[in-house]
């Protein structure tokens, strides 16, 4: 279960990549593992790392100096597309990624991305470039991401609004997750099965219904 | 909801248990597809926390993902993804999980196992720690893919908490030239929204084309749904569907199948029913389809030259083909057809159906795999693989020089060994080009199993329209 999330300033790392999708963030060879230790060193393994496993040249963003410690990601447009492994944000949220700065995401990251303490922050087209402009004058700039208020502010007193789907905010900033909610909801699920006779029986004796 | 709904509304509707001001719906699971990969860490969370499954007999597993699909009498090499496989087995026989493991008749690639054992069903919600549950979507079933923490919530509670979808209607009127096939309909779709056209909504696909399909078909379409960004895509139940479930080993039986039919029936969206969005395809006007690219809206009909980053009015767009480009080594303005082969793939949750299969074999019999190319054909299942033998489609392939595996995802997600190396190209039946997808630094051009044969006999991307007797193959092939 993540902390509870709260209102942070970092420096931010710049992928200007389009449709970054989770096999990128983690590759499949790296979902043998049964627990979520050590995924960290998987993020972005491939474009980190060569054949040989050295470092490419030039270095991967992640690997430039000064990156080291920053917790925002400014990403390509549609990030986290493809897989539903929840490997992603982990990995993600073990190097200390604790928000994404995109103009969408996939729905399925998205929804594992919020469960794990990692902000999907969507922008529009013209600010997203505009961030990138931004970064690219200035590389230590830094953000503050204020989940509170629904804010991400700029040097300069600037102000950037977000969305954010009102029941994951409120799970993030309390830290709870949502099976906690779901187990709470027993009264009401025994009272809807109740009605609601099974469609399928798994067992491989069951035959048909 | 009052007035005419979509098949989307109707399912969620029926599935609803409770809904509180300002949160998600809890939204009731009928069916719970389990694999080794997605799960270890979902029940470390159930022992952690004291719970048990809810309904284990709503909840059905396989090993899929990391399995070789070497002779199953072979130990697993990989000592991790024989941990993975030890670890389901465990998990199953605690919590008290129905497990078609290794060496059960009923393994295989989940989404083919469900179909097949009659498990999927009209109007049901299905999930699994996969992304191409959408697969299920081709029975009329609301099915899509979600994280562990949700496998983890399902198991503990057989519910999900849910934002009620958008809808997109996919029509897809006329009739598919001899050669063309189900996948270079999806294909065509995904290339013409790109892979995040769907985001945020549900396909629901239509029209005569679709109708015209059989079962396995269908499941191709719906599998590749998350490739255009949509969670799911369904069709709605016909007789095709109600054909294929009858007699299935857990599909209903006497009078419980007749009323499950009446209710089926009424699935289908109502005349006048809204989507939020729509888009029409002619079937007539597809040629086979491949991609040229990094990810699966990267497609070109297979005549066609690779397109021209220059020619990009979008700076993102043009960096990012700029970019697939690059990792492909292919140049802008060369045909795709000739583009040399080094590996031919055919099977994956995607086209790995026995139907698949019957039309690999009818195009590649009496004919030779390509000197210098290797072609694998992994069954989508164990039943699809003894199927298959019992048809002597194995044979076919052996004679042909291909190699018959046992079943699994395989090459697909390259998690097993049978992989790529680096800079190598392949023609896959699979459902994703990314980067290092079938091993790193491998090139994926996506395609139809026909495809994938007569790149296979040419060595090079080929047109299947132009192998003699193809319309002969594709006509019985889709039985």
């Amino acid at each position: 279960m993540p902390a509870p999330y709260s209102t942070f300033t970092s420096a931010v790392i710049p992928l200007p990549r389009e449709n970054v999708d989770t096999d990128q963030i983690v590759p499949a060879r790296y979902l043998k593992v049964t627990d979520k230790a050590g995924l960290a060193e998987a993020l972005f393994r491939d474009w980190r790392f060569d054949e040989n496993g050295c470092f490419v040249e030039p270095l991967f963003v992640l690997d430039r100096p000064g990156m080291s410690g920053r917790a925002v990601l400014l990403a390509g447009d549609n990030f986290g597309g493809g897989s539903s492994r929840e490997h992603a944000p982990w990995a993600l949220a073990a190097w200390g990624i604790r928000a994404i700065v995109s103009t969408s995401f996939a729905d399925i990251f998205r929804n594992n991305a919020l469960k794990n303490g990692v902000l999907p922050i969507t922008v529009e087209p013209e600010r997203h470039r505009q961030l990138f402009e931004l970064v690219a004058a200035d590389p230590g700039v830094e953000l503050t991401v204020d989940l509170e208020s629904q804010v991400v502010h700029l040097p300069g007193d600037e102000d950037l609004p977000f969305d954010v789907d009102p029941f994951a905010k409120l799970m993030l900033l309390r830290g709870t997750d949502e099976l906690g909610y779901l187990l709470d909801r027993r009264p009401e699920i025994d009272a809807w099965e109740a009605m609601h006779p099974a469609r399928v029986d798994t067992r491989p004796s069951s035959g048909g219904s | 909801m009052t007035g005419p709904r979509t098949i989307v509304d109707k399912i969620w509707d029926d599935h609803v248990v409770a809904e509180d001001a300002g949160a998600p719906a809890v939204l009731a699971i009928d069916l719970h597809l389990v694999h080794e990969v997605t799960s270890p860490q979902a029940f470390s969370g159930l022992r952690e926390r004291g719970l048990t499954v809810r309904h284990p007999e709503r909840t059905v597993a396989t090993a899929d993902h990391s399995i070789p699909t070497h002779p199953r009498s072979l130990p697993i090499l990989d000592a991790m993804a024989a941990a993975q496989v030890e670890q389901l087995t465990a998990n199953c026989r605690d919590f008290g999980i129905p497990l078609h493991g290794l060496g059960d008749p009923g393994q295989g690639i989940v989404h083919v196992i469900g179909p097949q054992l009659g498990l999927t069903q009209p109007g049901m919600t299905i999930v699994c720690g996969d992304s191409h549950t959408s697969t299920h979507g081709a029975f009329g079933a609301l099915a899509f893919g979600i994280g562990t923490s949700e496998v983890e919530m399902v198991l503990a509670t057989q519910c999900l908490l849910q934002r009620r979808p958008k809808t997109f209607e996919v029509r897809v009127d006329g009739q598919l030239a001899s050669g063309v096939s189900a996948k270079d309909i999806i294909l065509a779709l995904i290339a013409r929204i790109g892979v995040g056209g769907g985001t945020g909504h549900v396909f629901e696909y239509a029209g005569p084309a679709i109708r015209a399909l059989t079962m396995d078909q269908r499941m191709t379409i719906c599998n590749m749904s998350i490739e255009g960004g949509a969670r799911a895509g369904l069709i709605a139940p016909d007789d095709t569907t109600f054909e294929y479930l009858a007699g299935r080993s857990h599909a209903p039986r006497g009078e419980a199948w007749d009323t499950a039919v009446a209710a089926w029936r009424a699935l289908p969206s109502d005349e006048g029913a809204a989507f939020d969005r729509s888009i029409e395809i002619d079937a007539s006007a597809l040629e086979p389809m491949v991609t040229y690219g990094t990810n699966p809206g990267m497609g070109i009909p297979i005549t066609s030259t690779v397109p021209d980053p220059e020619a990009q009015a979008d700076a993102g767009q043009r960096r990012a083909l700029e970019h697939a480009l690059e990792y492909m080594d292919l140049r802008p303005g060369q045909p795709i057809l000739g583009q040399k082969v080094d590996v031919v793939f055919v099977g994956s949750c995607t086209n790995g159906r026995i139907s698949d299969l019957r039309l690999a074999a009818g195009a590649l019999k009496g004919r030779r795999v390509a000197e210098g190319v290797r072609m694998l054909v992994v069954p989508g299942s164990d039943e699809v693989k003894r199927e298959a033998e019992s048809e002597g489609l194995d044979e076919v392939f052996r004679a042909a020089g291909a190699e018959w595996r046992e079943a699994g995802c395989s090459m697909c997600i390259a998690m097993n060994g049978d992989q790529l190396a680096p800079g190598q190209y392949a023609v896959s039946t699979s459902n994703r080009n990314f980067e290092g997808r079938q091993g790193k630094g491998g090139r994926t051009f996506l395609a139809s199993p026909l495809t994938a044969v007569a790149s296979a006999v040419a060595g090079a991307v080929a047109d299947p329209r132009r192998l003699p007797g193809i319309e002969d193959v594709a006509a019985v092939g889709g039985r």
